[in-house]
């Protein structure tokens, strides 16, 4: 069997969460116009800065025109052709779990998710968002002990207005781009996470979301604050049914760190892919953003990418206090038609600040898969330091792999190092492991996870050896 | 080596004297170019061979034909492996009934944990013989048994597969797969070069310790120092792709002093098939 075939065929993988739920929705018709944006306000029973803060981005929206500088070709997309809300229809207000309809609870137990009392995960508290909106939070309780905040972005609005007027927009301004600014007219739900001073947040916090309907964007928010000397560890997951049209996935993360504070905040993201032949598939467009405010503060991206058509998305840290740090710790994978333009913006402004960015990208199929990465030092970042470090796997011949480092120093004394480099899986390699009895499809997985190590170590345990599986199935059918 | 004593092995016995491998007439070659012009080899169980000659006469190639490497086209003749087609089987079913090469060359992998990797290729023999999968902590008690033949250090099992090691280092990983594996058929491609005197003692007595009455072992070697150590039933001479000559210890000690020119000078007609 030779590496050739070996690698031609990486696909036939079943994408195992591509079911749908057959539930009654509440959706709103079709486009977005002012009075769209007033309505979602309005079903949401929002304060009025909520509503002006819509507004005041829908109308920068209006002036901004989609990005068109990323290693990524799609036809244009249209904007008056997706809901813009699309929620389960249930009891407004549910009190426990019990409320909670069936089959959306069966849903998420199908995802591996279990919400109930009896089957919940172990240590994790999770949100779980559908379509639209959040439908249960576990262990909010046991979390409220501890004066530690995990709800939807709903919620906090109204129970929390003083801390979301205070925070949300101030790591990425409405208008900070364009998929940002839409995101903040019409955004919909999504989770908020406060941990106050001094707090080390006593379990991981989660997040699933997941799309159902095949018209509806979905548009979440999410804010996570960590107060002086406060730790919290979040990981976000995402999955999405197989359709063959393409779904609009447009979310606005922001991390907030203050003094001596540290979040790490970890992605596991399975989007639908769209099929071998690139039908189908979730346009992933997402800004998120941390602010390591306050001295020594701490904010760690990890993510693991192997969904979505199309991945646009960097995640980033400004660096304004000083002696934080900020990491940026990512495994990209493409495989038949997806593309993937990644990367993450590290700008430093406190003296001091470090950040570290480790890439890992693995392109198979037809797919191209593009690291972009800026580190900007600014003229106050004395003794600011940043590694770089960006590798590129390939699989096969049909794939590409690019890397585009932004570098801008405005300050003498900052040391900014980067390295990259390309390999491919080598023949020899898989024919020494064929040769100790391993199958080439283990061989392949073995050899890519090797390759993704570095970023694995960085996961919270439970989620690395999923991320494993993961790539492991993803890479089903690459051999042959 | 209790742990691997609970389950006996589901692979047929095998007595002394039954023949294991058997290539008749075989022809390979990469790409366009012939390497191997027609090789014939008889090993049975119980028997040592060593196989000799210069760089380039296809000894390597010959390793690599038989485990199954992806570059090689055989064009001509067959292999069979106790009684069966063994061109028929892919590389992995090979190793896991039991023919084992071990490299000249071995690759780095990095980032996979020589420990995991070990478990895997182990776990990947036991299966085909019928054997229980050993589950992380009896494989490591296991494999730190087994490390003792080869004197290598327990560190070893948590770095990268080969990664940073030395050039003895890796050949001695490669001898402690050859006893983790427990092959039926063992060749072992130039295991000895590059090694210092101490390394190359360790490996020959690992070698020597795996060599039994029911396998065989074929040793692919440019020096008679590694057969000090280990006595060959049979000495073979490649040249151009084929096997020119085939005596006994007598003959690689006669090479040692009087060089390849020596066979060439020589019409082949003592050529003797064991």
């Amino acid at each position: 069997m030779s590496s050739a075939t070996a690698v031609e065929a990486l696909n036939k993988t079943p994408y195992r969460y591509g079911f749908v739920t057959n539930i009654e929705t509440e959706k709103i018709s079709k486009g977005l116009d002012e009075s769209v944006v007033r309505l979602i306000s309005t079903k949401k029973q929002e304060p009025d800065f909520m509503r002006q803060f819509r507004l005041k981005a829908y109308a920068q929206w209006q002036t901004m025109a989609e990005p068109d500088w990323a290693a990524l070709r799609y036809p244009p997309l249209d904007y008056q052709d997706i809901v813009y809300y699309s929620a389960p229809r249930q009891k407004e207000q549910k009190a426990s779990l019990e409320e909670v309809d069936p089959a959306l609870l069966e849903t998420f137990d199908k995802l591996g998710i279990p919400l109930s009392e009896q089957k919940r995960l172990g240590n994790v508290a999770v949100d779980a968002v559908f379509d639209s909106v959040s439908i249960a939070t576990t262990y909010k309780q046991k979390l409220a002990e501890h004066g530690v905040v995990f709800c939807s972005m709903g919620e906090a609005i109204k129970d929390h207005s003083e801390l979301v007027e205070r925070y949300l927009g101030s790591v990425v301004p409405i208008g900070d781009n364009f998929f940002a600014a839409l995101n903040s007219a019409v955004f919909s739900d999504g989770s908020f996470v406060y941990i106050p001073q001094g707090v080390q947040c006593p379990m991981e916090l989660s997040t699933y979301f997941r799309i159902n309907s095949d018209d509806a964007g979905q548009f979440e928010r999410t804010l996570i604050i960590a107060e002086e000397r406060a730790s919290v560890s979040y990981l976000e997951g995402c999955t999405a049914p197989m359709f063959d049209t393409n779904q609009l996935h447009a979310a606005v993360v922001e991390l907030v760190a203050l003094d001596d504070a540290s979040i790490k905040y970890s992605t596991v993201q399975n989007w639908y892919a769209g099929d071998e032949n690139g039908k189908g598939g979730i346009y992933n467009f997402v800004t998120k953003r941390g602010l390591c405010k306050g001295r020594r503060s701490r904010i760690s991206w990890t993510q693991v990418e192997t969904g979505s058509a199309i991945t646009w998305k960097y995640p980033g840290c400004v660096l304004r206090g000083r002696d934080s740090v900020g990491e940026f710790y990512s495994v990209a994978l493409t495989n038949h038609h997806q593309q993937a333009d990644t990367g993450t913006k590290m700008v430093h402004v406190g003296p001091g600040s470090r950040s570290t960015v480790i890439s890992k990208g693995i392109s198979s199929g037809h797919s191209a898969n593009s690291y972009r990465g800026l580190v900007h030092m600014g003229p106050q970042a004395r003794g600011a330091r940043n590694f770089s470090q960006c590798d590129s796997m390939l699989i096969g011949d049909q794939a590409a792999a690019n890397t585009h480092p932004y570098i801008q120093s405005r300050q003498p004394e900052a040391t900014v190092e980067h390295e990259a480099s390309t390999c491919n899986i080598s023949e020899d390699q898989l024919f020494y492991l064929q040769s100790r009895g391993i199958e080439p499809e283990a061989a392949v997985s073995m050899l890519v996870s090797g390759f993704c190590r570095d970023v694995f170590n960085q996961l919270p345990m439970e989620f690395a050896a999923e991320a494993d599986k993961l790539l492991a199935l993803k890479l089903e059918g690459s051999v042959g | 080596m209790t742990s691997t004593e609970t389950t006996p092995s589901r692979e047929a016995p095998i007595q002394p004297g039954d023949v294991l491998l058997s290539i008749e007439n075989l022809r390979a070659c990469v790409e366009e170019n012939e390497i191997l012009r027609g090789v014939s080899l008889q090993i049975r169980a119980g028997e040592i061979h060593a196989l000799m000659g210069r760089n380039g006469s296809g000894k390597s190639t010959l390793s690599k034909v038989i485990a199954g490497h992806p570059a090689y086209t055989v064009t001509a003749g067959s292999i069979h492996y106790r009684g069966q087609d063994l061109l028929a089987f892919s590389p992995e079913e090979r190793a896991r009934s039991g023919v084992f090469l071990g490299f000249q060359y071995p690759v780095e992998i990095p980032g996979v944990s020589n420990l995991e990797f070990l478990r895997v290729s182990c776990n990947a023999r036991r299966q085909h013989r019928g054997q229980e999968e050993l589950d992380t902590f009896a494989f490591e008690d296991h494999v730190r048994e087994t490390m003792a033949i080869v004197q290598m250090d327990p560190a070893f099992l948590e770095r990268s597969v080969n990664e940073g090691f030395s050039g003895g280092e890796k050949k001695r990983n490669e001898v402690l797969q050859m006893a983790l594996l427990e092959p039926l058929v063992a060749i072992l491609d130039e295991t000895d070069s590059g090694l210092d005197i101490d390394a190359l003692r360790i490996v020959a007595n690992g070698v020597k310790r795996l060599a039994l009455p029911t396998t065989a072992t074929l040793l692919i070697t440019h020096y008679q120092r590694l057969l000090d150590a280990i006595t060959p039933d049979f000495v073979h001479v490649m040249a151009e792709g084929r096997i020119l000559r085939t005596g006994d210890k007598d003959l690689a000690m006669a090479l040692e002093e009087r060089g390849y020119d020596w066979i060439d000078e020589t019409d082949g007609s003592d050529v003797r098939q064991p």
